[in-house]
């Protein structure tokens, strides 16, 4: 039993079982990061080249430390002092990146597709950590995680996801994971940020939060993209915030034990209060933590001698 | 063709209490030490000693499991890789004396794999090494201290030690194909 396919594109294309063995392997994995020599030598040899063509701290680093604990050499190519500012394509870049002899290549950039057009030419293993609105099936992968590690499972469990639905990558790859895996999933947002047919996926649509959050077990919440969504989707701020932010008050209407998730960069006071984003139901930091693992899991398990 | 009983239960039962006496015996008693079982077959090995050693001298000892994969040394000429296990290690293995315990003991690269994911634990005071079977073939230079029964084979035949069924445990050899 391994995974299907070379790549990591999105969670669309990956089976329950496959979900499922990189989820144990990652609960496998964590005991290495709780070591005070946190590394194993299993990847020696192999390489791995982060391709970020959008900033990003936490899904870069996590993938550098996962990397490095599996003892694989990991280098970062930063666009802004690479040949792509002399007009280098993508794949022209990547290809150069794979005859030097990476084994993995890790690659979020701004267009939809971008990972699936490279890992089609190219021999290496591409993990996609984020293109466009599409998908980023290793936050989607680890938010699982972190719910199963917290609920013992995922079948029948509530989950809401708020915010912009339309244009987070997060989003749309959480949907497909938790429905792949039984969760009964609700989305909310304002009309602006409900794609049209999403309820096709298998998900509810509100656009009352209190109302979403209902007997709900776990609480997603996504990050205002302020960067990319200009004032076009809703007035202001203060009024996104008034209507689709959680705060303590509104989280009553969730079940008691909820927990509270974000993938991070907060927007504190925007999408959720400062007060719940450090609570006790908060598993934000876990979600972090627990990062690394999943990420560890997936290089692992892609880096199979391919003889 | 067909499979070969070597041991029964109570063999097996027999070469167990021989090992703890002389585990006892070597170590003048059992209160130093730990014991870590290799998965899978280790693991339940380590908890029959665990009991043994309990009705021979009333200490409970530590069992911790240890999981190998990520220090084989032929991860990356595999196909596929193999299924991850989790290692459970609840002490610091630092100034402890270990009882490393396995089932089989063949040729040695697993004992390798495991000397080297205990030592990036800590820094144990001594490992000694305990196997129901020894079934020659080594191709490291690595001993047991404790053997259940020697067991010359050849290297088609399979070894199948069931440690975790009661009366039904057995040591058989089965013709590989």
């Amino acid at each position: 039993m391994g995974l299907k396919g070379k790549d990591l594109l999105g969670i669309r294309e990956l089976e329950t079982d496959e979900i499922g063995l990189i989820l144990d392997t990652a609960e496998s994995l964590k005991e290495v990061s709780s070591r005070d020599i946190k590394k194993v030598p299993a990847l020696r040899g192999k390489t791995v080249v982060n391709l970020f063509f959008e900033p990003s701290t936490r899904t870069r680093t996590s993938f550098e430390l996962a990397a490095k604990r599996l003892s694989a050499d990991l280098l970062n190519i930063s666009i802004a002092t690479s040949s792509v500012v002399k007009g280098e394509t993508l794949f022209d870049t990547a290809k150069n990146l794979e005859a030097m002899m990476a084994d993995i290549i890790v690659i979020r950039h701004s267009s939809s597709g971008a990972p699936d057009r490279l890992a089609r030419r190219l021999k290496s293993s591409v993990i996609n950590a984020g293109d466009g609105s599409h998908e980023h099936p290793t936050q989607a992968l680890t938010d699982l995680y972190t719910i199963r590690e917290r609920k013992g499972g995922l079948s029948g469990l509530i989950v809401t996801i708020v915010g912009d639905i339309a244009h987070s990558r997060v989003a749309r790859s959480n949907i497909y994971a938790l429905v792949k895996m039984g969760a009964d999933v609700r989305v909310a947002g304002p009309p602006t940020m409900m794609p049209a047919g999403i309820d096709k996926l298998g998900v509810r649509v509100y656009h009352d939060l209190d109302e979403a959050l209902s007997g709900a077990d776990v609480v997603m919440m996504l990050r205002l993209q302020l960067e990319r969504q200009g004032k076009a989707l809703f007035p202001s701020i203060r009024e996104y915030s008034r209507l689709y932010g959680l705060n303590s008050e509104r989280l009553k209407f969730a079940k008691k034990d909820a927990l509270v998730m974000h993938p991070g960069p907060v927007n504190r006071g925007v999408e959720i209060t400062s007060d719940l984003a450090d609570g006790v139901s908060s598993v934000i930091m876990d979600q972090v933590t627990n990062g690394i693992a999943v990420r560890m899991a997936v290089i692992y398990l892609l880096s199979a001698g391919r003889a | 063709m067909g499979n070969k009983l070597i041991m029964d239960s109570m063999g097996i039962n027999r070469a167990l209490s021989r090992i703890t006496h002389e585990i006892i015996e070597r170590n003048r008693g059992a209160q130093e030490l730990v014991l870590i079982g290799i998965r899978r077959g280790g693991v339940d090995l380590a908890n029959h000693l665990a009991r043994k050693i309990k009705e021979l001298e009333g200490i409970d000892l530590t069992i911790g499991e240890l999981d190998i994969t990520l220090y084989r040394d032929d991860l990356s000429s595999k196909k596929e890789q193999p299924i991850l296990r989790k290692t459970v290690i609840p002490f610091d293995v630092t100034d402890k004396k270990i009882i490393l315990v396995d089932d089989v003991l063949y040729t040695g690269r697993t004992i390798r794999a495991a000397l080297d994911g205990i030592m990036d634990l800590g820094r144990p005071k001594e490992i000694q090494l305990a196997v129901m079977i020894d079934r020659g073939h080594r191709e490291l230079p690595i001993r047991p201290d404790y053997v259940g029964k020697n067991l010359p084979t050849s290297r088609n035949e399979v070894v199948k030690v069931t440690l975790d069924q009661g009366d039904e445990n057995r040591v058989v050899i089965e013709d590989g194909a």
